[in-house]
């Protein structure tokens, strides 16, 4: 497809890597000459530089033939009449991130009145994603499926759970769950497991199941869930507001942490229920003073990246709450995995994930829509949810009888709102939602998944 | 330095060769010409050793700037070598580095000629030499990228950077594999169309493909001892027109395509090279009326040779050994400042001359206001100011280079006009150039030191010059 990115800060830089990766043609605009250089030095991309909101530079960067325009730049404004003029201009989708709190009340009409085929709000997804986290505590990672009633759970296995060196075949057996761990992380390497697959404690394991059956099934495997109730917020921004606000309407007790005095009364007043505190998050003496030893759960989730890190490792270190840890720009993966600062929460590549989904369900004209998409483990790993259409060929078999390609796996199928997981004599039927586990990445349709 | 991944590429370059080592093989077939066999030979060879690189996938896939240089550079080298393989073998040309310098001659379209009668030599052998012209015009490294899959895109536009010429590298659209289509497509229309035209004047199909080849690439090879004047005044005139058409910037044709007329004829840099040309072909046209005898005559003579030169392709229809002064002068000045970024001519290249010129005026006018603030603007853009240091780093390098290679080559005492123009004529891939190394001569006196020198600065030319450079210092091979 054609695809115009208008803005290259760090949205726009990680979509023009993933969608040249996915082998669209991307065209970035940019006004700043070094971050279009930047951009354009590194991936197969075409820099037109200007206004995004131009309409002739929007003619420069192609807008009469683009299939979709992705604005993200820094202001909700541009990025609006971007995709407004480009409606009006070219004849494409458009998808615009808008973050301020104000807008995004009102993104419905905003949506309906410009004609954006998505809005985006990088924070507001950040924050439902942290407060996904908050409710289960033990997870590292929480994904859901089928709006909802589908959790994807990264959990470690302890020492001494019943899962230690148990083998896969055996585990409807010995641990009696209708649960599916359908992605293993052992040292860096990343296996899709079959049934001779053995686990081990420490491993890192991916596991779907239904909401219900968490409680049981964290309790059989050894994992003890205190709930939380005292959560701390570090930093006061938008990411800081959108989850104030979703936690405390979840009935928790919220202490948000801001240095600006300003922007401590405008929290105040838009989250009448949380304790806003001035001060320095980073400041041991004031964190001593408000509790941090006894709360349950500290987002770390000022602006810089750098404070996050060390107040994750202080909070590690002082006591045994839940630690999330807000990441920007920093792309060091592989050391902050290693790091005890916690669950990570990146809200760039939360927005890029959102996005690639919805370009790869536009792409995709045959038997399915991508519904959801994940990435995990340092995106070598994919979880879809396909909706599965009339004509799909995937339909045509039973599952055994399918020839499914390599590291591929069927987690679970979702009829009329009932969950099956799935066996070899199940067929997919026209009409479910299925979730595909798969290291074979850039899947666009449910058919895809056949060798 | 990823020395694997290199050495990887190195193999497709290879496997590239062999198949087109195998193009000479069929006309060698087509005349029953002894000499295919060397060919065919050398082409298994290589092939061979090619496979045996590319047989296993490197694991580590970095790519940056600096393999890029390196790799184009190397890829230019080898391929070179390997092609002067089968002349030399054959006896042909018996001496190796003679060899080499016909065909790095070739592939960087330079059209320079160590042999006195090109005509003794077999069809498939020169055709071999046209055929290097037209590939190495567009790139080989780019060639290469229309077909093969490398792996991370970032390979790829290293590659293409180090290997297209201008001062800067513009894509045509998004995606630099379809870039690289679209101007190969262009490069194969445009010369099937010189070719049916020629076959229209009367030339044989041979004939008529090894011109359309060598003036695509605006390479220079001619296959006969004469040069152009043999041929006739129609094939003369489709071969200027032809020539003057690939020293276009390629962007034009695909804006015109586009349906896009407006901004193709806004491009300052054709403008400009349109208006050059015609200045020049006026100019030298009434110096050398009195030795035409008539005014078509001495504008068909200029505008050919006018082309020639500016394109840097290198034909000749006429001795310019015997023109005057001043229209020699002007062919040399011509020679320096080459066609458009972006086609398959060599040379300066006029839009760095723009840069050049609008920088010089730039600086004038802040001495004479102080406290000016102005940007130089191409294409109603403004040209930012790490393409003008890079243009004036290039313009100093250049002057140095070239410096340095008249040195070493007035080592062969030659006079000094035919030491001069012959190291301008390699470096900025036109072929002849004035006295001894003229139209009608060619460059088999110089000595083999003259023409290391020369091979070296048709590659550095063809490359524009860093590419080349960094090969020579110790940091770029360091792991």
């Amino acid at each position: 497809m054609n695809i115009i990115i208008a803005g290259c800060g760090g949205v726009g830089h990680t979509l023009a890597e993933q969608l040249t990766g996915e082998g669209h043609e991307v065209t970035v605009i940019d006004s700043d000459s070094k971050n279009l250089q930047n951009v354009v030095s590194q991936f197969d991309v075409m820099g037109v530089q200007g206004n995004s909101t131009s309409y002739l530079v929007q003619m420069e960067a192609g807008i009469d033939s683009a299939d979709l325009l992705i604005a993200v730049t820094d202001h909700d404004e541009v990025n609006m009449l971007t995709c407004l003029i480009a409606k009006k201009a070219g004849n494409c989708q458009t998808i615009a991130r808008v973050r301020s709190p104000q807008y995004f009340t009102e993104i419905d009409y905003i949506r309906d009145e410009l004609g954006l085929s998505m809005a985006v709000n990088p924070e507001f997804a950040a924050a439902q994603e942290i407060s996904r986290l908050i409710q289960i505590p033990s997870a590292l990672e929480v994904d859901t499926f089928a709006k909802g009633r589908v959790n994807l759970i990264k959990i470690r296995i302890p020492q001494g759970s019943i899962l230690d060196r148990l083998m896969l075949a055996d585990f409807s057996v010995k641990v009696g769950v209708e649960a599916l761990i359908c992605i293993v992380e052992r040292e860096k390497e990343v296996f899709i497991p079959s049934g001779n697959f053995v686990l081990q404690a420490g491993d890192m394991i991916y596991v779907t199941m239904q909401i219900s059956t968490l409680n049981d099934f964290l309790n059989k495997i050894g994992i003890k869930e205190k709930p939380i109730k005292k959560v701390m917020i570090a930093g006061g921004g938008t990411l800081g507001y959108y989850l104030g606000r979703i936690l405390t309407e979840a009935r928790m007790q919220v202490k948000i942490i801001e240095q600006n005095a300003k922007r401590c009364a405008e929290l105040s007043e838009l989250i009448p229920k949380a304790m806003v505190i001035h001060g320095n998050a980073t400041d041991k003496q004031l964190m001593i003073e408000e509790d941090v030893e006894t709360t349950d759960a500290v987002v770390a989730a000022t602006n810089l990246d750098e404070e996050n890190m060390l107040l994750a490792l202080y909070v590690n270190k002082v006591s045994d709450a839940k630690v999330i840890t807000r990441i920007n720009r920093l792309s060091f993966e592989d050391v902050l995995t290693d790091l005890p600062i916690g669950s990570t929460v990146t809200p760039k590549d939360i927005t890029a994930e959102y996005i690639i989904r919805y370009v790869r369900s536009m792409q995709n004209s045959y038997g399915s829509n991508v519904e959801t998409l994940y990435r995990m483990v340092d995106n070598q790993v994919e979880a879809l949810e396909f909706h599965v259409e009339s004509d799909a060929k995937v339909t045509k078999a039973t599952l055994g009888e399918l020839k499914i390609k390599k590291n591929t796996l069927i987690c679970c199928i979702n009829r009329n709102k009932k969950i099956i997981r799935p066996t070899g004599r199940d067929i997919i039927m026209p009409g479910d939602s299925v979730i595909v586990v798969t290291t074979n990445r850039g899947l666009n349709g449910i058919d895809e998944i056949l060798a | 330095m990823n020395y694997r991944i290199l050495i990887n590429i190195l193999g497709w370059v290879m496997n590239f060769e062999a198949l087109f080592l195998l193009l000479p093989c069929i006309v060698a077939l087509v005349y029953q010409e002894p000499e295919g066999w060397y060919f065919l030979a050398t082409a298994v060879a290589t092939g061979l050793v090619g496979i045996g690189l590319t047989i296993k996938k490197p694991k580590n896939n970095q790519f940056h700037a600096r393999e890029g240089f390196v790799l184009v550079a190397l890829s230019w080298i080898l391929i070179s070598l390997i092609s002067a393989i089968p002349l030399c073998v054959s006896g042909r040309i018996p001496n190796y580095i003679d060899a080499l310098f016909e065909m790095v001659s070739g592939f960087t379209t330079t059209g320079a000629s160590i042999l006195p009668a090109v005509e003794e030599l077999p069809n498939c052998m020169n055709f071999w030499r046209c055929f290097s012209n037209w590939i190495g015009g567009m790139g080989v490294i780019v060639f290469i990228l229309t077909i093969l899959p490398l792996t991370g895109s970032n390979a790829n536009m290293y590659l293409m950077r180090a290997e297209s010429p201008g001062p800067s590298f513009g894509k045509l659209v998004p995606k630099l594999k379809k870039t690289a289509m679209i101007l190969y497509i262009m490069y194969i229309g445009l010369t099937l169309l010189q070719l049916i035209l020629l076959l229209f004047g009367g030339l044989d199909l041979f004939d008529a493909l090894c011109v359309s080849i060598a003036t695509a690439g605006t390479g220079g090879f001619g296959i006969k001892n004469d040069g152009f004047s043999g041929y006739s005044s129609y094939v003369q005139i489709v071969v200027t027109v032809f020539m003057f058409l690939f020293g276009v910037n390629f962007k034009f044709y695909f804006l015109l395509i586009m349906r896009k007329f407006k901004e193709a004829f806004s491009i300052e840099e054709v403008r400009w090279y349109a208006i050059l040309y015609a200045l020049a072909t006026i100019l030298i046209a009434i110096d050398i009326f009195h030795l035409m005898g008539g005014i078509g005559e001495s504008l068909k003579h200029s505008a050919f040779q006018v082309a020639t030169v500016m394109t840097t392709t290198g034909f000749a229809t006429t001795d310019f050994n015997q023109w005057p002064v001043f229209s020699q002068t002007i062919m040399v000045l011509l020679m320096f400042v080459g066609a458009c970024a972006g086609s398959t001519g060599g040379g300066m290249k006029i839009s760095r001359f723009i840069i050049y010129i609008k920088s010089a005026l730039k600086e004038v006018a802040t001495l004479l206001h102080p406290n000016s603030v102005k940007k130089i603007k191409m294409d109603g853009k403004v040209v930012d100011h790490e393409t003008i240091r890079t243009a004036n780093i290039y313009l100093i390098t250049y002057i140095l280079l070239v410096s340095a290679s008249i040195l070493i080559v007035s080592l062969d005492g030659f006079d000094l006009v035919t030491t001069v123009t012959s190291v301008i004529a390699t470096f900025n891939n036109i072929g002849p150039g004035l006295g001894v190394v003229g139209p009608m001569g060619n460059y088999s006196s110089l000595s083999i030191l003259s023409k290391l020198v020369l091979i070296f600065d048709m590659l550095v030319g063809r490359l524009e010059i860093f590419p080349m450079i960094v090969l020579f210092f110790r940091d770029t091979w360091k792991r």
